[in-house]
């Protein structure tokens, strides 16, 4: 079979191995969760319950009226024992609710829905806004909004992002592997709110069992259906083909222009874990309470893909998956290539962690600057042609009157650039006091 | 459990091919020419590979600490400049010109520009530059193979160009077996280093291609008019210090063009200039001096041929 690809990019090393062939395994609630009000990018939440009130599974605890925001759900039916600010993975402190588990597990009435692809393409979003859906592949961003077309674009594709680029994590392998029809079926929603006339789901070669299993599937549903087909596209397996603008240009060979969104050119790009966010939602009528994360590194017992609970503290789930047999040195939330490092063990996890990495002391990776040797492996490297030698030489020299033509702006800070610099130069770092100085400017 | 952990921002991990690495590439590459050039030229190759590495590395030490910087010879970036220096001198060279050379190389072109990534022109060649400006008799003086006595021969570009001699020994131009600088005389051994270079992704194919490409391509149209005259192509890729140059001075990245769309500008200029040298000016050989005039636009070429912005 024929991979497809963008320009630049590099192949990582993958450590896939480590959870790869785990299976995904429910993690016991922990006695307290602490839920951060605001899981999302948008306006933030303001809880709606008050201390001392019991609350069943999938009650609703913090929403906000702003269009661009989701709602969050108690995972576990209980006491709240205080609402107070918390630190969590991504944004330092934000309101959070301590929530007391009673065990119970007493849920509110789920509405269960037998056809739910009937249904009305306001109601379908209103489903996924009331569920608290946000893009699961950890960019956070409300679903229901993405997938409010404006009246004036029109939308012919819908790409479904299966391409879990960055290294160790497995968890959307995992879901593709195991929920393949769940999976499948939330994307028909999608594409009957957006009314396309192409599906393509597209994952990395080293992916073969979903895209075999997903394959197998998504042929039965064609073959039965009237409706427009699903088309599984086998991927290169190359460090960024996740980033929604990689993906959409090697599938469709479509660039989105500075600034611009995917819709722009008549795209929509959901990850398979928010497609499967919305089955749940739309069919079992479950909000957003739970999530597949990889828990994966050399320090842990036990590493694998686990559904935990939002709200469970990082130590509570790891105790209950296993523990360590040697101690963290670095604690990686999202992947080892836009991770964001962890101080902490006391964070909770929330909608967007795709996986967490723990790196024993001898795998730390710490490198000194050296000098530039224009070797131009950055700018060969670059998925979005940018130099970023240059812009590192504009910031360290106050070159500013090279601005205009360096357009350190289209970063999207996947950092293939510094992990190639042979003189481990932190170009990302480089290249984000560039867009500091464009935005003084404005 | 201790719990104080590392905080950093991403990547979190980074390719295992920092600066020393890809200069020991450039190194065990060179190992085929240094050998073809001790089998070829004896006891005077291997002094003054020596002389040159240990002066270079000597230069660069001792200017860093003049200059109260950091002494980086670890990088082993002297090292190859200085293996290169030797690589392009006559086997005849009295040694103190090579010491000036080096100091040339490494303190002129390299340290005084700012040291490594800084400089401007390449540190082998524009050493030899100099030496070839001040010198030009010991630079011109060539040794045939096997023999220890200079003897004022010429070489096989110099043959056919002043000697209108078309009777090319093309096996000697491919084992090494004819005068010429140290390390440029033997095309098998240097094809074996570029062959190795590329398979590492230590240098870009383009800017060799395309130098190569472009004096190919000149050099068959010119023997095509006039054969009399101007050799053939396979004898100006095989002679003189063409493959030297585009395989491991053309493709330096400190001196060369960041961009794709650059190195072939680059390549193409190299090979153009060096032809218009071999075949019209008055001297043999113009390798060295297409290389240091293409590297002085290299800044210009950057900037004039910027990536196209994404999505535009």
């Amino acid at each position: 079979m024929f991979t497809k690809t963008f320009r630049g990019g590099t192949h990582l090393s993958e450590h896939k191995e480590l959870t790869v062939d785990k299976k995904i395994k429910a993690l016991n609630a922990p006695a307290e969760i602490i839920l951060p009000l605001s899981q999302h990018i948008g306006a933030p939440n303001r809880p709606i319950v008050n201390i001392g009130d019991s609350l069943k599974v999938g009650q609703r605890i913090g929403e906000a009226d702003a269009f661009v925001s989701a709602p969050v759900h108690s995972p576990v039916s209980g006491k709240v024992k205080a609402i107070s600010t918390f630190f969590n993975a991504v944004s330092g402190k934000s309101p959070a609710v301590t929530i007391e588990n009673d065990g119970k597990n007493e849920t509110i009435a789920f509405a269960k829905r037998e056809e739910p692809e009937t249904l009305p393409k306001d109601e379908l979003i209103k489903i996924i806004k009331d569920a608290g859906i946000v893009g699961m592949g950890g960019a956070t961003f409300p679903t229901h909004v993405k997938l409010n077309i404006p009246k004036e674009k029109s939308i012919d594709t819908l790409i479904v992002n299966g391409a879990e680029c960055e290294p160790y994590l497995t968890c959307d392998h995992r879901l593709m592997l195991e929920k393949t029809s769940e999976i499948l079926k939330g994307i028909k929603l999608v594409a009957k709110i957006l009314g396309v006339k192409n599906i393509i789901l597209g994952i990395e070669e080293n992916k073969l069992s979903a895209i075999f299993a997903l394959e197998k599937q998504a042929r039965q549903i064609n073959k039965n259906s009237t409706q427009i087909p699903i088309q599984i596209i086998m991927l290169k397996t190359k460090y960024p083909q996740g980033g929604e603008k990689q993906l959409l240009g090697a599938i469709l060979k479509r660039e989105v222009p500075p600034g611009k969104l995917p819709l722009d050119v008549g795209v929509v790009v959901q990850n398979v874990g928010t497609c499967f966010a919305i089955y749940e939602a739309a069919y079992h009528g479950k909000p957003l309470t739970e999530r597949c994360v990889t828990f994966t590194g050399n320090p842990l017992r036990e590493p694998g893909n686990f559904v935990i609970k939002l709200g469970m503290r990082l130590r509570d789930a790891i105790e209950s998956s296993g523990g360590f047999k040697e101690d963290p040195a670095k604690i990686i939330v999202g992947g080892p290539m836009m991770g964001v490092t962890q101080y902490s063990l006391d964070i909770p996890i929330i909608k967007g962690v795709t996986g967490v990495i723990f790196l024993s002391k001898r795998e730390l990776e710490v490198f000194e600057e050296t000098p530039c040797i224009r070797c131009a492996k950055c700018v060969d490297i670059c998925p979005v042609n940018l130099m970023p030698t240059e812009i590192m030489r504009m910031v360290k020299y106050s070159k500013w009157y090279n601005m205009p033509k360096l357009h350190a702006t289209d970063c999207m800070e996947c950092g293939a650039c510094a992990y190639t610099c042979p003189s481990s130069i932190p170009l990302v770092q480089y290249i984000k006091l560039a867009k500091l100085e464009e935005l003084k400017k404005k | 459990m201790e719990e104080n952990f590392y905080i950093s921002p991403g990547p979190h991990i980074f390719t295992k091919s920092k600066t020393p690495k890809m200069m020991k590439d450039v190194i065990i590459a060179l190992i085929p020419a240094i050998f073809a050039a001790a089998y070829f030229f004896k006891l005077k190759a291997i002094i003054l590979i020596l002389v040159c590495t240990v002066s270079c590395v000597v230069f660069e030490a001792l200017i860093q600490a003049l200059l109260k910087r950091k002494v980086t010879i670890l990088d082993l970036s002297a090292v190859v400049t200085g293996i290169l220096l030797a690589m392009i001198m006559p086997p005849s060279l009295p040694i103190w010109t090579t010491v000036l050379g080096s100091l040339i190389a490494i303190g002129l072109t390299k340290q005084l520009f700012g040291g490594l990534g800084s400089n401007i022109f390449n540190p082998a060649l524009l050493g030899r530059a100099f030496l070839m400006a001040a010198f030009p008799t010991y630079l011109t003086r060539w040794n045939a193979p096997f023999t220890l006595e200079a003897v004022t021969g010429a070489t096989p570009l110099g043959m056919v160009k002043f000697g209108h001699n078309m009777n090319i020994n093309f096996g000697g131009l491919f084992t090494g077996n004819v005068s010429g600088s140290l390390g440029e005389t033997s095309a098998l051994a240097l094809l074996i280093g570029g062959a190795y270079l590329l398979i590492k992704k230590t240098i870009d194919w383009r800017v060799p291609l395309a130098y190569i490409g472009t004096v190919m391509v000149i050099s068959f149209v010119t023997n095509l008019v006039a054969p009399g005259t101007y050799a053939g192509a396979l004898f100006h890729v095989l002679a003189g210090g063409l493959l030297i140059g585009a395989i491991f001075m053309a493709t330096d990245p400190v001196t060369s063009p960041v961009t794709k769309a650059g190195r072939w500008v680059f390549g193409i200029g190299c090979g153009l200039i060096t032809m218009v040298i071999r075949l019209w000016g008055g001297l043999p050989e113009g390798v060295m001096y297409s290389i240091l005039l293409m590297n002085a636009i290299t800044p210009l070429l950057n900037r004039l041929t910027r990536p196209r912005r994404y999505g535009t």
